[in-house]
C-alpha cells in the first residue's frame, strides 16, 4: 500500500460533499423526499412505476446529467475524457449489478450513504459497510488477485 | 409545476457536487476502493461533508411543518435488517467496485456524452426493472 498525494483533493472532495448535502437538503426542504438517486431513478420504471412522482424524479434526472453541460459552458472546459477502469462489457456486468443491488437493497451511495447515515438509519448503516466492504473486496480481486498485483 | 422546479434544481446542484468532489471518475473511485494499492483517500472527505451538511440540514428544514411544494415529508421507516437489503449491497458493491460507478455519477457520465457511462446506465436501468419485477413477484418491500 502507499498513499497517493499526487492525487488526493480533501479541500475539493469535501467542497463537493458539501454540495452534495446541500442538494439533499434542498430536495428535503422542497419536495419532501430523500435525494437517493437509485430509489428516484427506478421510481420511474416498471412495473408500478410511481405515476404522480414521474415529473419531479424526470426532472432530478435531467439536472444530474445537465450539471457536465453546465460545468463545461461556465468554465469553457473541453469535454473531458474520463478514462474507464473497465472493458464495456465489465461496464455492462457492472451496471446490472448495480441496478439490481440498488433496488434490491433499497438505495445507493446517495440514499444510504449520505441521507440514511445523516439521518442515522439502522439499515443504512448495514448497507454502507456492506456495500464499501463488497466494493473494497472486488477491486482487491480484480487488481491484486487476478491481475496479479501488477496494477 | 413547482415539485419538477425542486427536482431539477436539487438534480443540478447534486451533479456539480459529484463533479466537484471527483466522484464522476471511475479512476478516482475506485483508487478509494483500492486499500491495498496506491491508495486515495479523497472520497472519504465526500462523504463526511456530504453527512455532516444533510444531517445539520434535515434537523433544521424538519423544524418546518412541511415541505415548500408538498404536503408531507416522506422518510423510510424500516428498522429490520433482512436478506434482500443485505445481498442488494453486496451485489451493488461488486458492480461498483468492476466500473468504478454508482447511480448518481454515470446518471452525470451521460452528460459527458461518452460511450461508456451510456452503456453502464442502460444496463443499470435493466438492472433495475428486473429487481422490480423480482420483489414484486416476490412480495418484497
Amino acid at each position: 500500500m502507499s498513499f497517493a498525494a499526487e492525487s488526493f483533493t480533501p479541500v475539493l472532495s469535501l467542497f463537493g460533499g458539501i454540495l452534495i448535502g446541500a442538494a439533499a437538503v434542498m430536495l428535503m426542504a422542497l419536495n419532501g423526499r430523500i435525494a437517493g438517486i437509485s430509489g428516484i431513478v427506478s421510481g420511474l420504471l416498471p412495473p408500478q412505476s410511481d405515476r404522480t412522482g414521474l415529473a419531479w424524479r424526470l426532472a432530478f434526472v435531467v439536472g444530474l446529467v445537465s450539471a457536465p453541460l453546465l460545468q463545461m459552458v461556465i468554465a469553457g472546459f473541453e469535454r473531458g475524457h474520463i478514462h474507464q477502469v473497465a472493458s464495456l462489457p465489465i461496464l455492462g456486468v457492472a451496471g446490472l449489478l448495480v441496478g439490481f443491488g440498488t433496488v434490491l437493497g433499497n438505495g445507493c451511495t446517495s440514499g444510504h450513504g449520505v441521507c440514511g447515515i445523516a439521518r442515522a438509519s439502522r439499515r443504512s448503516f448495514v448497507a454502507v459497510l456492506v456495500f464499501m466492504a463488497s466494493a473494497m473486496t472486488t477491486v482487491f480481486i480484480v487488481r491484486h488477485i487476478l491481475a496479479g498485483g501488477s496494477q | 409545476m413547482t415539485r419538477i422546479l425542486g427536482g431539477l434544481m436539487s438534480g443540478l446542484l447534486f451533479g456539480i457536487g459529484l463533479l466537484a468532489a471527483g466522484m464522476a471518475d471511475p479512476n478516482k473511485v475506485t483508487a478509494f476502493l483500492d486499500i491495498a494499492g496506491h491508495w486515495d483517500p479523497s472520497l472519504a472527505f465526500v462523504i463526511v461533508g456530504g453527512v455532516i451538511t444533510t444531517a445539520l440540514g434535515y434537523r433544521l428544514v424538519l423544524k418546518r411543518g412541511r415541505p415548500l411544494f408538498e404536503p408531507d415529508f416522506l422518510f423510510p421507516t424500516r428498522t429490520d435488517i433482512d436478506g434482500p437489503l443485505v445481498i442488494g449491497a453486496v451485489l451493488f458493491g461488486i458492480g461498483w467496485g468492476l466500473g468504478g460507478y454508482c447511480p448518481g455519477p454515470a446518471l452525470v457520465g451521460l452528460g459527458q456524452a461518452n460511450v461508456p457511462p451510456l452503456l453502464f446506465v442502460a444496463a443499470m436501468l435493466l438492472g433495475m426493472m428486473a429487481a422490480r419485477i423480482t420483489k414484486s413477484a416476490g412480495g418484497i418491500k
